[in-house]
């Protein structure tokens, strides 16, 4: 897609290349290329009968801090956030020093792919076990940032979804480090490159409506309207259409949030999905109604209070004209 | 670690100059007064030749900058991800000379192991979040350019949504070449964000020469003109200064 010629060449090496590191002395022999980014690429190689994925880049910035958020998330007790961290080294090259990686390799199809091969019935539980992974990253002061169906991997059995690559992870409060147009709010003119947790949110909606429309389309009028359309559009994302476009606003604030609605959908079965879809209007709709209804009580209140001062004070008034008249 | 501002040219072409200076030299002078110099080359269907891929390059080789040659769809994208690139390479070579102040010799941040390596590259994200940012924009309105302008458009307002997602302060001027009369044109001075561009950008009329070398000149002076006014108010202007390597 992009240009990077240096980036292909550099760090670009046959299957059966044994990469050495120059400070902790572990020897991987390369496999095959599972892909590359704007930021490097990544293989599968071998090392001792284990199977790992590692990267590479000659940018060593990139390598460097995306180590440092896979570090940060091995904090984190038992969570599944991100692929886990082996190794770090740099690999000494006739052409010059490459900086890499190793993690956990993670084996499976993407999201898209998934869903394509064991029909539409999976996005809901995907996206829901996706969004569980979200609230215990943002939880940690992360945002994902990256969000995207390539970056998604679907391992299993029993199938589970799981995040690679966190060139895009993103200190909450902090510009946005890396991030696809497509799944990008500020690209939909629906709000900032700031990284929270509604952000990552925007991105998820915006992945659901790409599995009915798994080229993706183009911007027209680029706003929600348009997004709005396209999800009236298809009859597998209408079943879905309150939590998606209350992501897409920006409603949720929490990745708990969204869970919760989606799984109120999820149960329902396709013979109650009339109903299921109602319960979920109700169901997405009461964040927004009931601040209405305490913002109302709150005004009734102050009215109130209002009146009653009014009312002492005109009292006092009148007390004090009718001492002076006396 | 004292934070400055850190000053960028974005050049936007998408072909060779072909009147005064030499740019590559312009840009050479650039980086000597601490400016970076960034190019995007912008293809729709045709090829940039040789000579204006090795002038692209060349410049922001010169210039201590990033260079990128992009389809006109990938502008947006580009622009954003170009300078912010071009703004952890400059602070990395100040961490850089603060680490050789520290451990003396010739070490940079790569020769660290990747532990504090790591430590190291925390500041510098810190510093690419809140330093403030000078950017000054030159779009080349030659013939050529002319229905890749709308997208150009498109990337700058995307650019100051990117980089005001950052704490630190962003300042954006753009500038044209060629220009009505002159060879390079002020579009719009120094501003926050890019928003009033949507209106000045539809009168923008298209023609005539590339005057690349020119207009990296004029936009060094325009960094100059600022300088000294600031100057005048007496408020020091402490600026990142990556010295020749």
């Amino acid at each position: 897609m992009m240009m990077n010629h240096s980036l292909k060449s550099q760090c670009k090496v046959n299957p059966g290349t044994v990469i050495e590191g120059k400070w902790h002395r572990n020897r991987y022999t390369i496999i095959k290329e599972l892909g590359y980014g704007a930021n490097g690429i990544v293989y599968l190689a071998k090392n001792q009968n284990q199977q790992v994925a590692l990267k590479m880049s000659d940018n060593g910035m990139s390598i460097t801090s995306e180590v440092n958020v896979l570090k940060s998330f091995a904090k984190v007790q038992g969570s599944a956030l991100g692929p886990s961290l082996l190794d770090v080294d740099d690999w000494d090259r006739r052409s010059g020093k490459v900086s890499f990686y190793v993690m956990e390799y993670i084996q499976g199809p993407d999201l898209l792919t998934f869903i394509q091969q064991k029909g539409s019935s999976w996005t809901g539980v995907l996206i829901v076990q996706l969004l569980n992974d979200l609230d215990s990253l943002h939880k940690t002061g992360w945002v994902f940032g990256d969000l995207k169906p390539d970056n998604l991997i679907v391992t299993g059995p029993p199938s589970k979804i799981r995040t690679i690559d966190v060139g895009g992870t993103t200190i909450q409060g902090r510009a946005i480090k890396e991030f696809t147009e497509f799944y990008d709010r500020g690209y939909w003119g629906l709000g900032t490159r700031k990284a929270d947790p509604a952000y990552d949110l925007f991105a998820a909606a915006m992945i659901i409506i790409n599995t009915a429309y798994p080229k993706r389309f183009a911007k027209t009028t680029g706003d929600f309207k348009q997004l709005k359309m396209m999800v009236r559009q298809k009859k597998e994302l209408l079943k879905y259409e309150d939590v998606i476009l209350n992501a897409l606003q920006g409603h949720y604030s929490s990745a708990g949030e969204m869970r919760n609605d989606m799984l109120q959908l999820t149960r329902s079965n396709p013979v109650q999905r009339s109903t299921g879809n109602r319960n979920a209007g109700q169901k997405a709709g009461p964040q927004p109604a009931s601040r209405q209804v305490y913002r109302q009580k709150k005004q009734k209140g102050s009215i109130f209070e209002t009146l009653l001062i009014t009312l002492i004070v005109t009292l006092l008034y009148f007390l004090y004209i009718y001492g002076q008249l006396l | 670690m004292k934070t400055g501002t850190l000053k960028q040219i974005l050049l936007i072409t998408d072909g060779c100059s072909n009147q005064g200076e030499d740019p590559v030299a312009m840009a050479a002078l650039a980086k000597e007064q601490g400016i970076t110099v960034n190019v995007i080359g912008v293809m729709e269907q045709d090829v940039i030749d040789e000579q204006g891929m090795n002038e692209i390059e060349g410049i922001a080789m010169s210039g201590g900058g990033v260079s990128q040659v992009v389809y006109s769809q990938q502008l947006s994208q580009t622009v954003q991800m170009v300078t912010r690139k071009a703004m952890t390479q400059t602070l990395q070579g100040v961490v850089n000379k603060e680490l050789q102040q520290i451990l003396g010799g010739s070490k940079t941040m790569e020769d660290l192991p990747p532990d504090q390596r790591g430590e190291v590259m925390e500041v510098v994200d810190e510093l690419g979040e809140t330093v403030e940012l000078e950017v000054l924009v030159l779009v080349d309105t030659s013939a050529s350019m002319k229905h890749k302008l709308p997208t150009v458009k498109e990337a700058l307002l995307d650019l100051s949504l990117s980089l005001n997602a950052r704490s630190g302060d962003n300042r954006f001027s753009v500038f044209v070449f060629p220009g009505k009369k002159k060879d390079v044109e002020k579009l719009l001075d120094w501003t926050p964000n890019l928003e009033s561009l949507t209106s000045i950008f539809s009168k923008l009329t298209t023609g005539g020469i590339t005057p690349t070398g020119p207009a990296i000149q004029e936009a060094l002076n325009h960094f100059k003109k600022k300088r000294s006014l600031r100057s005048l108010l007496s408020r020091d202007d402490e600026s990142f200064f990556e010295e020749s390597v």
